[in-house]
């Protein structure tokens, strides 16, 4: 009789897993990077969006990745709404069909926004910027230029890039002579790619690799590294919450643009939309800099912000002298390539 | 009957183990595997250009029926999903296909009839652009990923060839992946075995302390504990500065094999001690003492004696922190230099970034299948200690 009776209440058991009924409906989920910078959307984007559309807004960060998206995708009714995505995610997603259209009418038209912000399936959220940076503190003679990056002699000790071929093979170039604007130009040819390695091979023994954002900042304050490849939105807000003296090295720095994306299917596809429409009104952008020195897509914002600010970001017109923009189609096609050259070469 | 019954009552009892080993770690285990293996997923999405393609001789200029056929079977995708496998593929065997696919669909949307694909994107009159397509549509080749793992690649005529140097890394990286797990084992034995021997001979508080010392590690997070080691380790860090301080000078401690093995040693230690603790328990204590009292010098007592007894627990204890070690992917991405990257972050970078589930698969199979050889070695080395285990 016992043992009926535990067949009896497993069968009950399985059968209630079985039969979970359909999920409740889920908070509008939004997806972000984390740290200082997705604090600063919570305060400014979430939040209010909350309040204003008395929808729960949840919010999560990731680190980027395709294979991400593509698995989120590939299973059907995914569990995030709106994702902020690079620029080859944007391309990649899109052409496979990862993504909803975007409503260019709820944000204001295509206009509105930089040209390189507008795109079927995103909208531009920020520009930043990977550039040269150094603890001015610690360095007497300023470092201007990827060239005197590569220069041991002059500036003794080691210096932090991002891991993988993505930024390093361009900064190579750069310090091999070749003009911002000719990079990917020379990049495109295998020689070009022979001769951005050999760059490398010039500095390898003397290089850090780093691959979260918050690392090349932590290398520069414990002094492990002299001047190191970052992403410029962290360093002013770091200069100002604990008195570094970081410094950006604009000329040579390599800009790019992040995309909200809503999700193939999401369940939230209708909020993801008004959401977006909020995160892109200039009003709300404008308080952006405030927080964190990334440059505002929509054209009419970008006047709102106070001048101090300003001139912090990689769209003041004296920050993008000498800079360029990643080239997300060279990527999207090479990345696989190229990534498994450099580990091959890493390991040499 | 009553046989019967008691027979299905265990069963029903072991049915929800049965379950979840079936769901979270056979399934997977087999997806997994099944994933390794192409799908031929290209002549699958252009049926038109693979029989087309199949009369090529693949280097004069394409012809007029593959063009044909490939705009087709563009146009016939019923959406941008379905060539999602192609375009990844393809870009895997040649770089270029994912804006040459893009660029050439968004050109064809809407039209009609007959278009001219090399005005679309000049790469389609290059027969470089329609080799892989050839390739990947004539014979379907299962083995491709796992060779690639493994830095190896079959020619059009079929015989094996290892890729050029410096083009992957692949068997580099696992061949420093079982050094780096092996080098941890050894350390944490080192350090294990004296210390669960220490464990077992006291009593009381003193023991309790020591056992705390290895199990509150266990409860932090392994990042929280990488991290703290990339604080101590680093060129001006504590363990430097207390170095300098007692005038030996600083010494290389982060960003290379001596940092990751140090990490993941502390990390892993309390796989190493409570296996071998746990049997050092149930030895009697008198036996040192008895060798002792027949004449045996303590070395010898413990080779002789305690080392065989305690074999089990050191047995079972580096087999745990082999296996552990071998999957390490964040303390050796934080702590180490290029030199010390293991095969997860090559897994990882192909699951998580170019979304390449076959390679992932791969190298993912590749590395069970030395794990289980390797397994299967030490299993046999164990018990041909007749007795004594």
């Amino acid at each position: 009789m016992r043992g009926f009776r535990t067949l009896v209440s497993l069968g009950t058991v399985l059968a209630g897993l079985a039969a979970a009924g359909p999920a409740p409906a889920r908070d509008l989920t939004v997806v972000s990077w984390g740290g200082t910078y997705q604090d600063a959307q919570r305060k400014i984007y979430f939040a209010p969006f909350s309040q204003a559309s008395g929808r729960k807004v949840l919010d999560e960060s990731w680190d980027g990745g395709f294979g991400v998206i593509q698995a989120k995708g590939k299973a059907g009714n995914p569990n995030w709404d709106v994702v902020q995505v690079e620029a080859e995610e944007l391309a990649l997603g899109c052409a496979d069909g990862l993504y909803e259209k975007l409503d260019w009418g709820k944000l204001g038209g295509k206009d509105a926004f930089i040209p390189s912000a507008v795109s079927e399936c995103g909208v531009g959220a920020i520009v930043w910027s990977t550039a040269l940076s150094y603890d001015a503190d610690r360095l007497k003679t300023a470092p201007t230029s990827w060239a005197d990056f590569w220069d041991v002699k002059t500036f003794p000790g080691k210096r932090g890039l991002r891991r993988g071929p993505k930024y390093a093979l361009e900064f190579a170039l750069m310090a091999d002579g070749v003009k911002p604007e000719e990079v990917y130009t020379v990049l495109g040819t295998p020689a070009g790619i022979d001769r951005a390695f050999r760059k490398l091979d010039e500095l390898k023994p003397n290089i850090v690799w780093w691959e979260s954002g918050a690392q090349p900042l932590s290398l520069l304050s414990s002094g492990e590294v002299v001047m190191t490849a970052a992403y410029n939105g962290r360093i002013s807000g770091l200069n100002r919450a604990e008195k570094k003296n970081f410094k950006v090295v604009w000329p040579g720095s390599i800009y790019a643009v992040d995309s909200w994306v809503i999700l193939k299917g999401a369940e939230n596809r209708q909020a993801g939309q008004d959401f977006i429409a909020f995160a892109s009104k200039p009003e709300n952008q404008a308080k952006l800099p405030e927080y964190i020195a990334y440059g505002l897509p929509n054209k009419a914002a970008g006047a709102l912000v106070p001048a101090a600010y300003a001139k912090e970001l990689p769209t003041d017109p004296a920050n993008t002298a000498g800079a360029i923009p990643i080239n997300a189609d060279f990527w999207v096609d090479n990345t696989e390539e190229l990534t498994k050259r450099f580990n091959a070469w890493l390991a040499k | 009957m009553s046989g019967l019954r008691q027979r299905l009552v265990a069963l029903a009892l072991v049915l929800p183990l049965l379950l979840f080993l079936g769901v979270f770690f056979a399934w997977p285990l087999v997806t997994m595997s099944a994933e390794a293996i192409p799908q031929s997923v290209v002549a699958r999405g252009l049926p038109r250009t693979a029989a087309a393609a199949a009369a090529w001789d693949r280097t004069t200029p394409p012809t007029e029926a593959m063009r044909e056929a490939l705009v087709a079977d563009l146009r016939a995708a019923p959406d941008d999903q379905a060539l999602a496998g192609v375009v990844q593929t393809l870009n895997s065997a040649k770089s270029g296909y994912r804006t040459l696919i893009a660029r050439t669909v968004a050109a064809l949307r809407g039209g009609e009839g007959p278009a001219d694909l090399a005005a679309i994107d000049r790469r389609w009159a290059d027969p470089a652009f329609w080799r892989p397509i050839a390739a990947e549509t004539a014979n379907t080749r299962p083995d491709a990923n796992l060779l690639a793992a493994l830095d190896l690649r079959r020619d059009e005529d079929g015989t094996i060839r290892s890729l050029p140097e410096g083009a992957s890394a692949n068997r580099r990286i696992l061949v420093r992946t079982f050094v780096i797990a092996g080098l941890v084992t050894l350390a944490c034995l080192l350090i294990g075995l004296p210390y669960a021997m220490l464990m077992a001979s006291l009593e009381g508080w003193r023991r309790q302390v020591l056992l705390a010392a290895v199990l509150l590690p266990l409860w932090t997070s392994l990042l929280v504990r990488t991290a703290a080691w990339f604080i101590l380790l680093q060129d001006n860090g504590p363990v430097n500065g207390l170095l300098r301080a007692v005038g030996i000078g600083a010494l290389p401690l982060i960003f290379n094999r001596t940092g990751v093995v140090v990490a993941m040693t502390h990390v892993l230690l309390p796989f190493m001690v409570l296996p071998i603790y746990s049997v050092l328990l149930g030895i009697p204590r008198n036996l040192m003492q008895a060798a002792g009292s027949m004449g045996a010098h303590p070395i010898r007592a413990f080779v002789e004696v305690l080392l065989p007894l305690s074999a089990r627990g050191i047995v079972a204890g580096a087999l745990l922190v082999f296996m552990a070690a071998i999957g390490y992917y964040i303390t050796p991405a934080l702590i180490g230099g290029p030199q010390d990257q293991m095969i997860s972050s090559i897994i990882a970078f192909y699951a998580l970034q170019t979304a390449n589930w076959g390679m992932a698969s791969a190298l993912g199979l590749v590395l069970l299948a030395i794990t289980i050889v390797l397994y299967a070695v030490y299993h046999r080395l164990s018990v041909d200690e007749p007795g004594r285990a």
